[in-house]
C-alpha cells in the first residue's frame, strides 16, 4: 500500500444539543449526538460513514464542515485547525469543502433557475467574470450529464435523479477537494441510484476528489468506499478497510448490522444466520454507561457495563489499520 | 388448492388537471390460501395502487377502477357495496402500511385503537376485546402489554409502533395480510426484527400474505412468488428462486445488476438502467420499458408485449424472453 497523506483529521469531535425545560429554558441535560469521534480522511479516498438513524453520522458530517457548531474537539484540514477559525475565515475555506444533500427536492430553491443555482457558489466566492461563470456553469452541467440547454429551466421540471445531478454540479462549482455526501441516493429509486453512484465515482477519479459518504445502505457503502466507519450512539465502533469491516468485522454491532441487511439471493437468504438485536437504540440523552452497545450485545460481560472500551487499532502488521471499540474484539476474531 | 384471491385485468386511472394517469394497466394474478407473494416495483409502478383498488380504498375522485375483477373467496370485491366491503376489510383482509407514525391515531391510546376493530368485527364485549388486544400485543413481542395498552402512540418507538400495527392487523384472524412496505421507514436492525416477526406469525397462523416492496433483497427471503411491476404493468412473475437466478425480463435483470452485493469484494461497475420511467400521463405505445432497454427492437417500440407463459408458474412480458434465457448480465449484447 502506498503511503497516504491525510486531508482531514478529526480529533475528539463532540456535538451536544442542550435539552431545555421550563419558563426560563433551564438546561436540564444534553443530547450527545456526537460524543468524542476521532478519525482521519486520506486524500483521494471515499470514507463511508454508516449507522442507524440517530447515531450521529449526519451531525458528524455537518460538524466537519462547521455547518454545525462544535461542542468540543478539533478538525484539521491539510494540517490547519479549522475548528478555531472565525466565521469569516471559515467562509474562505468553504470553497474547498462542499456538501451534497439527501433530499433533491428541498435542497434546491424552486424559484431559481438551475443555471443560477449552480452558479451561486461562484457568485458567493466571486470567482471569475460574468462570462467565465456562465461558461463554468455550462461545463458543470455537461460534467454531471445534463444538457447545457436546460440552463434556464426550474427545478420542478426535473426528476429526482436529475435534481441530484444539479446538486452535485453546485457542489463542484468552486473546484472543492473535499465533499460530504449525506445520503445522496437514499431518496432515489433503485434504477436511478446506480446512475448517481456511478457519476460520483467517475467524478472522484476525474477530479481527484475526497468523499465522506454518509449512508445507511450498507451494500452501497461497501461498493463505493475505500474505508468504512461504523457509528452507534455518537461513537465510532469500528473503522477499517471496506473488505476488512465487511468480511472480518470484529465488533458485535457491525456484525449484527451486516446480518440484518437482506441479500438479493433467496438461497443465501434462507441459509443465513441472522443476529436479531433485541430492543431499540437507547436515547442519546442518556446513553448506557460503559460500552454504549452493551444492553443489546450478546457478548457483553461485567466490564462492558462499567468501562467504556477505547477505539484500538487491531490491524495486522502490514500497516493496514483496523480500529475497534470492543473489550472482547480479540476473542471475536 | 383453491385460489384465495384472483385478480383479473385490473385497471386503475386517476384524473390530474386535464390529463388521465394510467396507474394500473391490466394486471392479472392469483394467490393461494396460505401462500406468499411479493409485488416489487419502483415508485409509480402501481404496486400500492393496485392493492388499494382491491380493498376499495381508492378515493373517487380523483381515482377510479376502470375495469377488472378481484375474486376473494368466490366474491368479487370490486362489485361489493361499501357496507359489505367494510365487513371484509380489517377482518378477512388486513393491511399494514408503510408509515407507523401516521397510521395510528395520535390522540387515542393504542389499546382503544386495537379493541375498536376487535369489538366491531368479532362481536366481543369490552373486557374480552381488551384481553384479546393484550394477547395480540404479547404475540408480536411488545414488553408489558397489559400496562402499555394505555399508552399513546408517541410513547412507542418506530419499531414498536409497527408491531402494534401488526397486532391490530392480525387481531381478527385475517386470511390475507397485505404488508405495504412495512419496514421502509425503519432502520435495518429493526427491519430484521419485523421481517422475522411477520415470517414467524405467517407460519404460526397460516394466513396468506402479499408483501409490497421496492427492495428485491428484502423479499428474497420471505415469499414463494414474486411479481415485478413497471409503470402499471406486470413485467415478470416467477417463483422466488427462479426470478433471482434467471430473470426473464430486461427490467428485472437490470434491477438485479443495479444493486451492489453486500457479500462481494471488489465489485465491477454497477450496470445502471439509463433514462427514467415513462410518463404515465401519455398513452403507452409498445413495451413500457423499451426506451430504457438495451435489447429493444423495432417491434418493442410498436406493440405492447403480452405476458407470455415462459414456464411452470412463470410469466414474462418481453418479446425476446426466449433469447434472454441465454444471458445473465444486463447490457450484454444478445
Amino acid at each position: 500500500m502506498t503511503l497516504q497523506s491525510t486531508l482531514l483529521q478529526i480529533k475528539n469531535l463532540k456535538v451536544h444539543f442542550p435539552i431545555q425545560r421550563g419558563v426560563f429554558r433551564r438546561q436540564v441535560g444534553s443530547i450527545k449526538a456526537v460524543d468524542g469521534v476521532s478519525f482521519d480522511i486520506f486524500k483521494g479516498e471515499t470514507l463511508g460513514l454508516v449507522g442507524e438513524s440517530g447515531c450521529g453520522k449526519s451531525t458528524t458530517g455537518l460538524a466537519i464542515l462547521r455547518l454545525q457548531a462544535l461542542s468540543g474537539g478539533q478538525v484539521f484540514y491539510e494540517g490547519q485547525d479549522i475548528s478555531s477559525l472565525t466565521e469569516q475565515q471559515m467562509r474562505k475555506m468553504r470553497r474547498h469543502m462542499m456538501m451534497i444533500f439527501q433530499d433533491p427536492y428541498s435542497s434546491l430553491n424552486p424559484r431559481m433557475t438551475i443555471g443560477s443555482i449552480i452558479g451561486e457558489p461562484l457568485n458567493v466566492f466571486k470567482i471569475g467574470t460574468t462570462k467565465e461563470r456562465a461558461e463554468r456553469v455550462e461545463e458543470l452541467l455537461h460534467l454531471v450529464g445534463l444538457n447545457p440547454a436546460f440552463i434556464n429551466r426550474y427545478p420542478h421540471e426535473f426528476s429526482g435523479g436529475q435534481r441530484q445531478r444539479i446538486g452535485i454540479a453546485r457542489a463542484l462549482a468552486t473546484n472543492p477537494s473535499f465533499i460530504v455526501a449525506d445520503e445522496p441516493i437514499s431518496a432515489l429509486d433503485v434504477s436511478i441510484q446506480a446512475q448517481v453512484v456511478n457519476l460520483l465515482d467517475d467524478l472522484k477519479n476525474k477530479l481527484g476528489l475526497t468523499y465522506l459518504f454518509i449512508a445507511h445502505d450498507l451494500s452501497m457503502v461497501r461498493y463505493i468506499s475505500n474505508r468504512v466507519a461504523v457509528m452507534y450512539l455518537g461513537k465510532i465502533m469500528e473503522l477499517g478497510d471496506r473488505n476488512t469491516v465487511f468480511d472480518q468485522s470484529l465488533h458485535p454491532y457491525t456484525r449484527a448490522l451486516l446480518s440484518a441487511v437482506p441479500i438479493a439471493n433467496p438461497k443465501k437468504e434462507r441459509n443465513r444466520q441472522r443476529i436479531i438485536l433485541k430492543g431499540d437504540v437507547p436515547s442519546p440523552a442518556n446513553p448506557p454507561a460503559g460500552c454504549r452497545f452493551h444492553p443489546r450485545c450478546a457478548f457483553a460481560t461485567d466490564i462492558c457495563s462499567q468501562t467504556e472500551p477505547a477505539l484500538r487499532n487491531l490491524g495486522s502488521d502490514s500497516g493496514s489499520q483496523h480500529w475497534v471499540a470492543c473489550h472482547h474484539a480479540e476473542r471475536l476474531g | 388448492m383453491a385460489h384465495l384471491l384472483e385478480v383479473r385485468d385490473l385497471r386503475v386511472r386517476f384524473r390530474s388537471d386535464r390529463t388521465i394517469i394510467h396507474a394500473v394497466n391490466g394486471i392479472t394474478y392469483n394467490l393461494d390460501e396460505g401462500g406468499s407473494l411479493a409485488i416489487v416495483g419502483e415508485s409509480g409502478s402501481g404496486k400500492s395502487v393496485g392493492m388499494l383498488a382491491i380493498m376499495g380504498l381508492i378515493p373517487n375522485p380523483p381515482g377510479w377502477v376502470e375495469s377488472g375483477e378481484a375474486i376473494f373467496n368466490g366474491k368479487d370485491l370490486l362489485k361489493m357495496s361499501e357496507a359489505d366491503l367494510r365487513k371484509i376489510r380489517g377482518k378477512e383482509i388486513a393491511m399494514v402500511f408503510q408509515d407507523p407514525m401516521t397510521s395510528l391515531n395520535p390522540v387515542l391510546p393504542v389499546g382503544l385503537q386495537l379493541t375498536e376493530a376487535i369489538q366491531s368485527h368479532l362481536g366481543m364485549t369490552r373486557e374480552q376485546a381488551v384481553e384479546r388486544a393484550i394477547e395480540m400485543l404479547r404475540l408480536v413481542g411488545l414488553p408489558n402489554p397489559a400496562q402499555r395498552i394505555k399508552d399513546f402512540p408517541f410513547q412507542f418507538s418506530g419499531g414498536q409502533r409497527q408491531r402494534i400495527m401488526i397486532a391490530m392487523a392480525l387481531s381478527c384472524n385475517p386470511s390475507l395480510l397485505i404488508a405495504d412496505e412495512p419496514t421502509t421507514a425503519l432502520d435495518v436492525t429493526i427491519q430484521a426484527q419485523i421481517v422475522e416477526l411477520v415470517r414467524e406469525l405467517q407460519q404460526k397462523l397460516g394466513m396468506a400474505i402479499i408483501w409490497i416492496s421496492h427492495n428485491l433483497g428484502l423479499v428474497a427471503g420471505v415469499v414463494e412468488n414474486v411479481i415485478v411491476m413497471y409503470s402499471g404493468f406486470i413485467v415478470e412473475q416467477a417463483p422466488v428462486d427462479d426470478l433471482y437466478e434467471r430473470p426473464l425480463h430486461p427490467y428485472t435483470l437490470g434491477l438485479l445488476h443495479a444493486v451492489p452485493k453486500l457479500d462481494q469484494q471488489n465489485q465491477e461497475r454497477l450496470a445502471s438502467i439509463e433514462g427514467m420511467p415513462p410518463d404515465l400521463r401519455k398513452p403507452i405505445v409498445g413495451c413500457p420499458f423499451a426506451p430504457r432497454c438495451p435489447y429493444r427492437q423495432e417491434k418493442c417500440e410498436q406493440e405492447i408485449p403480452p405476458l407470455f407463459e415462459t414456464g411452470e408458474n412463470r410469466r414474462s412480458a418481453c418479446w425476446r424472453w426466449q433469447e434472454l434465457t441465454r444471458i445473465n448480465t444486463f447490457g450484454e449484447p444478445l
